[in-house]
């Protein structure tokens, strides 16, 4: 029952002294036991030291210390560098790869307490809408195995909904934590661009990549945003900003709060699916808020501005897994060339390849402007239409994927078809602004999630609007069979 | 070769003498034992961020505000793509379409004593590579990469230069003006200052630029030189003999004293520049430069103007005591002791005497062995006649050795000069007493022999006789005939 909990109701059972953390962890590292080989949602488990940390979680606690993390068990997705726990980005590349320090991330949530279980599986190095692309196997949607849970965070979206975890973190590229939050029915915050530290955090796309919360609510989410977000010297783009208390504003009221619905959003949104959000909308506008709607022209350029942008970055932060320093190296590599063309192309799997070949095309000389140049000016206007809504509305609210969780093997093969899952989601990374999914409601017996964004630094209004919601609908407390 | 032109552009790299690296915390310092002085930043660690060291910028700022140039407000690190084991993260961060400094201008004063205004295009700022090492390592290749993130200011000259012997010029001009700036270290031999010379050749009088070859990391001001008169007389045999330049990258081999392609055309790499997503664009704001500006010192073409003005000097000497701030200080505080009406005989001495004997031991100025206050001791007694200028050399040799002060010297070794009069005449008359041959010759019309007086006065004196004061007693007793 304890893995039921929220992070608010565990923290009083621990200072009640009703449970220790050593007995949540342990807890919960048996559900993972139970749970996880279905779903290949945890790719390293870390009991032993958990044990030890949530020992010493207690100790803090019986010395007088509280906080709302302390003693709290979570896993990381396994793009973030934890000190002497393997950190493969999900890719063979990196399968060897102990890493020798912890993200500012990894830090944080430590200082605030919080106890990694263990590491989540991903699509690899964060490149994928379904967690299939990950080297150790395809992670299943514990709302039904044959579907994926979306990605390219969905080992933390799926140890989530099936409750491995009170929570989990993720990073959000494309839409690696909202797509997977709203495929797996729980609760997933990408932030402010800036707004957490990505030192540690294995890149993806440097311009794009934002870590964030995977939880049971937006209330949960709160909670450990706070810990994690805040100005880090260690990555020159994170910004410095005091971080409010995002549980404090909980609960205030919605009147007054004007919410603008994205048309881009509802073009050849199935029926279904859209009816879910004019649900939604029913009930932020009996909350007292006031819906318009509100119209992007350039989003739709979203899909193609990303997929020359982020491969753009990708190909040249992937340089580095050269077979010279650590990660995989090939066999008897017979000259300088053959060490980096063997070790890469055994090491990388095939969307990463793909990814990289695109990036460089568009970064060569020649193609440059047409490609690179080009999706940065239509980035810059997507932004600044995004600035323009946000002068008349306070949030933008939409889907945030086209369909629930499709068949694992349905796309891998089409990689156009698979991009577009991200369609409502990448506008955000583009223009640096906090979004959030939440579940809204379901399709065919799967989850559908509503997407809210918001201006940059937004993050307490978005949790709050997210809060209210969750405060009047019940989708996010349903769980999927055998994982209640 | 007179029907053909040189074209020269260098590209001048000056390692910055920050204590850390330009976006590590790791340290600098040449000589390390190999990889003591990468962290997981340098190694390129999955996860790992640059962090802009603001010091390499205030290097820069200067640079750019010594020569006269536009700081830029808005400057942009960008990522160069390539793949090579001594580059850790498989692309090296440098500015690109936006330096830090633009436009501006060295004089330059040649050989025969004209100025020149050479153009400086760009400086900016970018990490140095690690090193590949082969010696010792059988199959194998050891990569150390201390100087992985050591910061770099590129300096690009515009191709205003016409000579071998011009290049050399600016190049030095810029050497000095790095140190005097203390910004770098200057040393070529651990590889702190080098450059890259653009060199191509037109038939004179044409303006269209021939093709350009690019002679990569000479380390010296002799294999600049060298360097770029083998290229060029490589490249007017070329064209003479119907031939035609390709633009490429080579070597200089200063073993053999030619240059060799480097890598093709084909092999050339696309380097795909875009700017750096994990560093933010350089904002630089006036308060900033204002700061920077403040810090200046007085920079070698301002010193040596003062100099000739304050001092009477040459144009010439006033730039040789300018060459480095530590010559030009020494001067100064030599001139202060010995007083301004001596700057001439001050000039001399540190360009002569103390000059050669530091250039014997291969000693910096300031760690010479005779400091400028001892030279100045020495200065006075030649001023104040107490010793020749000749025998002053003698105690030099004997401070320098010794690390004795002048008075010391001259009492130990009974070299005071003899400025009593009837001392002098006293010796004069014995050695005319001696030589009445000579005297007689000397009297019959052979006046050449007045030296042959002098010398056997000054070997009698052990050379201490006042030397004028010899000459006038001489004289008066050989023509007077007393």
């Amino acid at each position: 029952m304890w893995h039921t909990l929220s992070i608010g109701e565990l923290g009083r059972s621990l200072n009640s002294g009703e449970i220790s953390s050593v007995e949540l962890v342990r807890h919960f590292l048996a559900r993972i036991e139970r749970l996880n080989p279905a779903l290949n949602a945890l790719i390293t488990l870390d009991g032993e030291r958990a044990v030890s940390h949530a020992a010493a979680a207690d100790a803090r606690r019986a010395a007088g210390e509280t906080g709302p993390l302390l003693g709290i068990p979570l896993i990381h997705k396994d793009i973030f560098c934890t000190d002497g726990v393997r950190t493969s980005c999900g890719s063979r590349m990196l399968d060897n790869f102990i890493a020798p320090y912890d993200a500012t991330v990894v830090t944080r949530l430590k200082d605030a307490g919080a106890v990694m279980l263990g590491k989540a599986n991903m699509d690899e190095f964060a490149m994928g809408s379904s967690n299939e692309t990950s080297y150790y196997g395809p992670v299943k949607n514990p709302w039904d195995t044959s579907k994926v849970p979306g990605g390219s965070s969905g080992g933390s979206a799926a140890a989530t909904a099936a409750r491995l975890a009170p929570f989990a973190t993720g990073t959000d590229t494309g839409g690696s934590i909202r797509q997977p939050a709203a495929l797996t029915g729980v609760t997933g915050i990408k932030p402010t661009y800036g707004r957490v530290s990505r030192y540690g955090m294995v890149a993806f796309a440097s311009s794009l990549d934002q870590a964030g919360v995977f939880a049971h609510s937006a209330a949960d989410a709160a909670v450990v945003l706070g810990a994690m977000a805040g100005f880090d010297p260690k990555d020159s783009t994170s910004i410095d900003a005091p971080v409010p208390d995002y549980s404090a504003t909980l609960g205030a009221p919605l009147t007054g709060l004007k919410i603008g619905l994205l048309q881009e959003f509802f073009e050849g949104l199935e029926a279904r699916n859209a009816a879910l959000i004019h649900d939604a909308l029913k009930v932020y506008r009996s909350l007292g808020a006031e819906t318009v709607e509100v119209s992007l022209p350039h989003l739709p350029l979203s899909v193609p501005t990303y997929y020359v942008v982020a491969p753009a970055e990708c190909s040249s932060n992937l340089s580095r897994f050269d077979g010279v320093r650590y990660g995989y190296r090939c066999e008897n590599p017979k000259d300088l060339l053959d060490l980096y063309t063997r070790s890469r192309g055994e090491g990388f799997g095939a969307e990463v390849k793909r990814r990289i070949m695109t990036g460089t095309y568009v970064l060569s000389a020649g193609y440059f402007d047409a490609y690179y140049l080009q999706a940065q000016k239509v980035r810059r206007l997507i932004t600044d239409e995004f600035r323009a809504a946000f002068a008349r509305v306070d949030l933008l609210i939409g889907p945030t994927t086209p369909t629930p969780a499709f068949d694992i093997g349905a796309k891998i093969d089409d990689p156009v078809t698979m991009y577009l899952n991200d369609i409502y989601t990448i506008g955000a990374n583009l223009a640096g602004l906090p979004g959030l999914s939440v579940p809204c409601g379901f399709v065919d017996e799967l989850p559908m999630g509503l997407q809210l964004i918001g201006p940059h630094f937004s993050e307490a209004k978005l949790l709050n609007a997210a809060h209210r919601f969750q405060e009047a609908t019940a989708w996010h407390r349903r769980s999927p069979r055998g994982y209640d | 070769m007179s029907d053909w032109e040189l074209v020269i552009g260098l590209e001048i790299h000056a390692q910055l003498a920050t204590k850390s690296k330009i976006f590590s915390g790791s340290a600098t310092a040449y000589g390390a034992a190999p990889n003591s002085q990468a962290d997981l930043v340098d190694l390129a660690y999955p996860g790992v961020l640059p962090v802009l060291n603001g010091e390499a910028v205030r290097m820069a700022v200067k640079f750019g505000l010594s020569i006269g140039a536009t700081v830029a407000r808005h400057s942009v690190f960008a990522r160069k793509n390539y793949f090579y084991p001594d580059l850790p993260k498989g692309y090296q961060i440098s500015q690109y379409e936006l330096p830090v400094v633009k436009q501006g201008k060295l004089a330059v004063m040649l050989e025969d004593g004209t100025v020149k205004s050479i153009g400086v295009t760009r400086a900016h700022l970018e990490e140095d590579a690690g090193k590949s090492l082969h010696e010792g390592l059988a199959h194998a290749t050891g990569i150390d990469l201390n100087r992985a993130g050591t910061p770099l200011l590129e300096i690009v000259s515009e191709p205003d230069m016409r000579s071998a012997k011009e290049a050399v010029a600016y190049m030095k001009k810029v050497h000095t003006l790095v140190r005097y700036l203390e910004i770098c270290d200057g040393n070529m031999q651990e590889g702190s200052f080098r450059c890259d010379a653009n060199v191509s050749v037109r038939p004179r009088g044409r303006e269209k630029f021939g093709t350009r070859a690019e002679i990569k990391n000479l380390n010296s001001f002799r294999f600049v030189e060298k360097a770029i008169l083998y290229e060029a007389a490589r490249q007017i045999e070329l064209l003479e003999s119907g031939g035609t330049v390709v633009q490429e990258t080579r070597l200089y081999d200063s073993d053999k004293d030619e240059t060799r392609p480097m890598r093709s055309k084909e092999e050339a790499n696309d380097y795909r520049y875009f700017p750096d997503p994990d560093l933010l664009p350089l904002q630089i704001d006036e308060a900033f430069i204002d700061a920077v500006r403040a810090t200046l010192p007085e920079l070698p073409d301002a010193k040596a103007a003062r100099f000739a003005r304050q001092f009477g000097l040459s144009a010439y000497d006033a730039g040789v005591l300018c060459a480095s701030r530590e010559i030009g200080g020494y001067f100064e505080a030599l001139t202060a002791a010995v007083g301004a009406a001596h700057a001439k005989l001050a000039a001399n001495w540190v360009m002569g005497e103390l000059s050669s004997a530091l250039n014997r031991e291969n000693l910096d100025i300031a760690a010479s062995r005779v400091p400028p206050q001892q030279l100045a001791g020495l200065l006075i007694r030649i001023v104040d006649d107490t010793i020749s200028g000749k025998i002053a050399k003698e105690v030099f040799e004997a401070m320098w050795s010794e690390n004795l002060t002048a008075d010391a010297v001259i009492e130990a070794k009974g070299l005071k000069q003899i400025t009593d009069s009837g001392a002098i005449g006293g010796v004069i008359d014995a050695v005319l007493a001696a030589n009445p041959k000579q005297l007689a010759d000397y009297r019959s019309g052979k006046d050449k022999l007045f030296g042959f007086f002098v010398g056997q006065v000054m070997k009698a004196t052990q050379g201490k006789a006042n030397p004028a004061q010899l000459n006038a007693l001489l004289k008066a007793k050989l023509d007077g005939g007393a």
